[in-house]
């Protein structure tokens, strides 16, 4: 069992250092980049992160391959027709229980 | 609509989202035997899902890792850095001073997905608006999981699991749709993330650190190949 003690200290260290990872570049870069390879950068950055965090890593998101698959075409699909992110989140885990559920029973 | 109160809108699906996410980490931590205040604690202090359940695990192998917690935390959570600085050129004259520290505390991948697909400069009302409830849906989604821990099936948990994965196509696939650059991006960091989960050597590299790589090189690239035009003429 972790000690109280123990336990904030590791709280102080995690939420210390991500924060400070978060706020000193706000802080810091307070004028506007007028680079424009600088600025595309940062204009891509965002769905490069998604990308990467999600593939392979949805593959092995539920334990269960097929399951798995399972979600993330219903998650695409649903996102390709634009629907909310709670319904496309919703409905990939809705997909991936079912999935899981037969192949329990099979 | 006030600029505080079209966050606020912004915020509800992401806050909803995050209840989903959350819940599995307060499941897992007081399946760990962290108590649920300690579990809830660390996700109001946190809010971020990989760091925290990357934490959880060195927590759960006993005290004296601060070392190992401060170098996953900051590997994990380098991204973050990339997408203040980004939102630092989003943001108008109104986020200043004392704000952009508080501001700080809240850029998650999603809160800055939504804040950047804003046409124009966004302002601290909108961003505090839409932090305020995607915070709160992570604190009570934690506290829910570590309430419901033992009463939940195992199989409804690995499917919850898929949520924060749906909700990141459910970003990315709409604008990829009207903007080949965006997809690219995407469709390229996807790829080059598959090459460090699955070839000898790339695979040694920790899940942080090569998402990391993976942003920077697929994210320059596309600004080589396809840079953006300037909004206002005569900037540079």
């Amino acid at each position: 069992m972790l000690s109280i003690r123990d336990f904030f200290i590791y709280l102080f260290i995690m939420a210390g250092v991500t924060y400070l990872i978060r706020a000193l570049p706000l802080v810091i870069f307070k004028g506007k980049i007028t680079n424009r390879f600088v600025q595309s950068f940062l204009y891509y950055v965002p769905y490069a992160v998604l990308g990467a965090m999600t593939f392979p890593s949805i593959l092995f998101s539920t334990g269960n391959l097929a399951a798995s698959i399972a979600g993330l075409i219903t998650a695409c699909v649903l996102a390709f027709k634009e629907k909310s992110l709670i319904i496309v989140a919703a409905f990939a885990c809705l997909a991936s229980f079912c999935v899981i559920l037969i192949c329990q029973l099979i | 609509m006030s600029g505080f109160k079209k966050g606020l809108k912004d915020g509800i699906p992401i806050a909803l989202g995050y209840l989903s996410v959350s819940f599995t980490f307060g499941l897992q931590g007081v399946k760990g035997g962290l108590s649920w205040w300690e579990t809830v604690l660390i996700s109001i202090c946190n809010v971020t899902s990989a760091g925290q359940f990357a934490g959880l695990d060195i927590m759960l192998s006993g005290g004296g890792f601060w070392i190992e917690m401060a170098c996953a935390q900051f590997i994990i959570n380098l991204r973050y850095a990339l997408m203040s600085i980004s939102l630092s050129q989003k943001a108008d004259k109104s986020l200043s001073g004392i704000h952009r520290w508080l501001v700080g505390f809240g850029v998650t991948d999603e809160i800055f997905v939504m804040a950047m697909g804003n046409i124009g400069e966004v302002s601290r009302q909108y961003m505090y608006g839409l932090i305020a409830l995607p915070v709160a849906g992570w604190s009570l989604g934690t506290l829910i999981g570590a309430a419901a821990g033992k009463i939940l099936p195992e199989i409804v948990i690995s499917a919850l699991s898929i949520a924060i994965y749906g909700m990141f196509l459910a970003i990315i696939i709409p604008p990829a749709k009207k903007n080949k650059g965006i997809a690219m991006a995407a469709i390229f960091a996807a790829l080059l993330s598959c090459c460090f989960k699955w070839l000898p050597i790339l695979n040694k590299v920790s899940g942080g650190f090569s998402i990391i790589i993976c942003t920077v090189l697929s994210a320059g690239i596309m600004a080589a190949l396809m840079p953006v035009k300037n909004e206002e003429d005569g900037q540079c």
